[in-house]
């Protein structure tokens, strides 16, 4: 397993780090501390988003916390024109490529299915959440497919050349859909990375009634080789990544990636995880805390007490902005339901919307 | 010359063609298409002309077909899907209800998916199971899909044209039973737009819809009918999502009598919704109940039973002959 960044804080690159090493390497202390605003602040987004749930404003949310590690390490070591395809979990990599987190919120709130639109540059190609488990792999496959249909990859220069990343957790490795997106993307030697956050649970059910073999090697059969890290390591998120993405953007096909990471809250917020975990186990995942073991590093190396109060100070603002916004949400008219079934004019549509709006007016004129 | 005498399945070859050096954003995908030009040469010759990257033979799986086909759309292809046959089209089901017909809706318009995917089905082929059903209904079913069935060859050439320049999912369903029966293709106008029905054959008495291969089927009882002294309005429904009522309304008020015929099981089919709408709006203008003509609401039998469970012309006469006693 790729570590760079000990449980406790130490920098102490495992010996399977080592090709990985240079792309680690280019990163500066600014870096590291990005790193650590970004998850910081996504946890305390994640809480508020609990809480907001809890308070009957959402009608469901999906915890990451726990997760921040795989998340943020491996979104910074995307490009920009790189195309991210995330499960519904992915909270830190949509804000690292810049979906304002209130369209999470509108998700969960019920007042979209989706809620931006990936394509539009400031979302960064970031697509929208996929609820129906593993699904969106082939979508991703398909969109590597036409990244070499349009030979915008392996031309060489690295600042244009394309490649695509798609996020799913243990339990969806299970899903046909993935396993037929490994075979057409190495069919096709699609310039992809498929990421596995496996967070050991897929709801209640543990990562081994899901797999007998460690995950990374699921590829194997397929053509496509793994690298297996640890998830609550940013430093190894990034530069596993980064060097599984160059590799993707060379030429060298489809690759996969096994974040070893924890679920620290509930599947959602729907769930009660002390029904099937146990408090030993969580207590023991607590202590590989991804936050915790960079903010020993950071210490270590120099960061001080001002630095740490401002981010948390930041992360604060972050989610009290979110909680006053979520407060304002409204929900779209009905009308809205009939808009965008069809990209093309459709007389069902028109009739349907018509006839919504005369019997809404009926009750007007009887009153 | 503008107008060639063709098999259905040269039409939707000529017409895949013409999209094809149309829009080099078209490609094919599907099992078998490629090198052996489909498992009904629909798309013979189509991979030496325009190469491997635009007619790909995939993977036999039929979930990563339509799955990597929306990946392709989202990149701005517009993907033609070959299903090989209908009964082989479930695996992709998934893909196509919950992804392909909601994908636009869930991004807000801001994501157009012009993919279609090409379906041979119906029977009166002597097929094993999974090749001979009329999946029609499941798909009609689904909000964000749009479904056609060309009945001939001119419709064929141009409605796969029409489809492939939709910006909305298209499912053609093709009816394999015609694919070797030649028509007339005119290859200057289409005549009439995809999601259009077509009155086929003028009469007063008794209107009878369908479409596919049952369009043929019907015209034999029609003929049989006007020696009997009975005179049917035959209309070719062509596009099974949406429906285009006019016609089939304003037939109905002028023969007072409908009966819809189909391979697929009676029950929660096309036919019954058509049979529901032209009750709720035709209700003063009805002479007698809509009929339904219908395959058996049993699996798909075994070859040797398939002349049973299929209407035929008979069938499709004693539904008029009923109609009539009223």
């Amino acid at each position: 397993m790729v570590q760079l960044l000990t449980p406790e804080g130490k920098f102490a690159p495992s010996a399977s780090a080592e090709e990985f090493l240079p792309y680690f390497e280019k990163l500066t202390d600014a870096d590291y501390r990005k790193f650590y605003t970004d998850m910081v602040t996504v946890r305390r987004y994640d809480t508020e988003a609990t809480n907001l749930q809890r308070q009957g404003q959402l009608a469901l949310w999906v915890p990451s916390h726990g997760q921040e590690g795989a998340q943020v390490g491996s979104a910074y070591a995307t490009k920009d024109q790189d195309h991210i395809f995330p499960a519904y979990r992915e909270h830190a990599i949509a804000h690292i490529r810049g979906v304002d987190l209130i369209q999470l919120i509108r998700q969960f709130k019920g007042i979209t299915h989706g809620g931006w639109n990936p394509f539009d540059p400031k979302h960064k190609n970031f697509h929208i959440y996929t609820l129906v488990i593993g699904s969106h792999a082939l979508h991703s496959t398909g969109y590597a497919m036409g990244i070499n249909l349009d030979g915008a990859t392996n031309t060489g220069n690295p600042d244009t050349d394309e490649a695509v990343i798609v996020y799913f957790g243990d339990g969806a490795t299970s899903q046909g859909d993935v396993s037929e997106a490994f075979v057409f993307a190495a069919s096709y030697q699609t310039p992809q990375v498929f990421f596995v956050q496996n967070n050991h649970w897929a709801i209640s059910v543990p990562v081994s009634v899901q797999a007998r073999v460690p995950l990374y090697l699921r590829g194997t059969g397929f053509g496509i080789p793994g690298t297996q890290l640890d998830g609550n390591d940013v430093f190894a998120s990034y530069a596993v990544t980064a060097k599984h993405l160059d590799d993707a953007r060379n030429g060298r096909g489809p690759s996969l990636i096994e974040a070893h990471t924890y679920r620290i809250g509930a599947h959602t917020s729907s769930d009660d995880p002390t029904k099937y975990r146990t408090d030993e186990e969580l207590q023991d995942w607590i202590k590989k805390d991804p936050i915790a073991r960079l903010e020993t590093y950071l210490r270590a190396s120099g960061a001080d007490d001002k630095f740490f109060a401002a981010v948390h100070e930041e992360a604060a603002d972050f989610a009290s902005d979110i909680r006053r916004r979520t407060l304002e949400l409204t929900a779209p008219g009905p009308e809205s339901m009939f808009e965008s079934v069809y990209s093309d004019p459709h007389p069902v549509m028109d009739e349907q919307r018509a006839w919504l709006a005369a019997y809404d007016a009926s009750f007007e004129e009887e009153a | 010359m503008t107008t060639q005498n063709l098999p259905l399945a040269k039409a939707i070859n000529l017409g895949l063609r013409e999209a094809m050096l149309a829009d080099p954003k078209v490609v094919l995908m599907g099992e078998d298409i490629g090198t052996l030009g489909g498992v009904f040469r629909v798309t013979e010759g189509l991979k030496t002309e325009f190469g491997e990257h635009r007619v790909m033979d995939t993977p036999l799986a039929e979930s990563g077909i339509v799955g990597s086909a929306i990946g392709l759309a989202m990149r701005g292809y517009r993907p033609v899907v070959e299903i090989q046959f209908d009964g082989f089209i479930f695996p992709a089901f998934d893909q196509i209800t919950t992804q392909l017909a909601k994908l636009t809706f869930r991004h807000e318009g801001a994501l157009s998916m012009p993919v279609v995917i090409r379906v041979p089905y119906g029977g009166h082929i002597g097929a094993v199971e999974h090749h001979q059903e009329s999946p029609e209904a499941y798909f009609a079913h689904t909000a964000g899909l749009r479904l056609v069935s060309p009945s001939n060859p001119h419709d064929a050439y141009w409605m796969i044209q029409e489809a492939i320049a939709s910006n909305d999912p298209v499912m053609f369903f093709e009816p394999k039973s015609r694919y070797w029966p030649k028509g007339d293709v005119d290859t200057k106008a289409s005549g009439y737009p995809l999601h259009a029905s077509r009155v086929v054959r003028e009469g007063t008495d008794v209107t009878i819809v369908g479409h596919g291969a049952m369009v043929s089927m019907i015209l034999q009882a029609a003929d049989v009918a006007a020696n009997e002294g009975t005179s049917v309005e035959v209309i070719d429904l062509r596009s099974l999502s949406p429906i285009d009522y006019a016609p089939i309304l304003a037939s109905v008020a002028k023969t007072g009598r409908l009966v819809v015929a189909q391979e697929a099981p009676g029950f929660v089919s096309l036919g019954s919704e058509i049979a529901a709408t032209v009750h709720e709006k035709s209700f003063y203008l009805l002479e007698s109940p809509v009929l339904r003509v219908s395959g058996f609401d049993t699996p798909f039998p075994p070859a040797k039973q398939e002349a049973v469970y299929l209407p035929d012309a008979d069938r499709i006469l004693d539904a008029v002959d009923r109609a009539m006693s009223y």
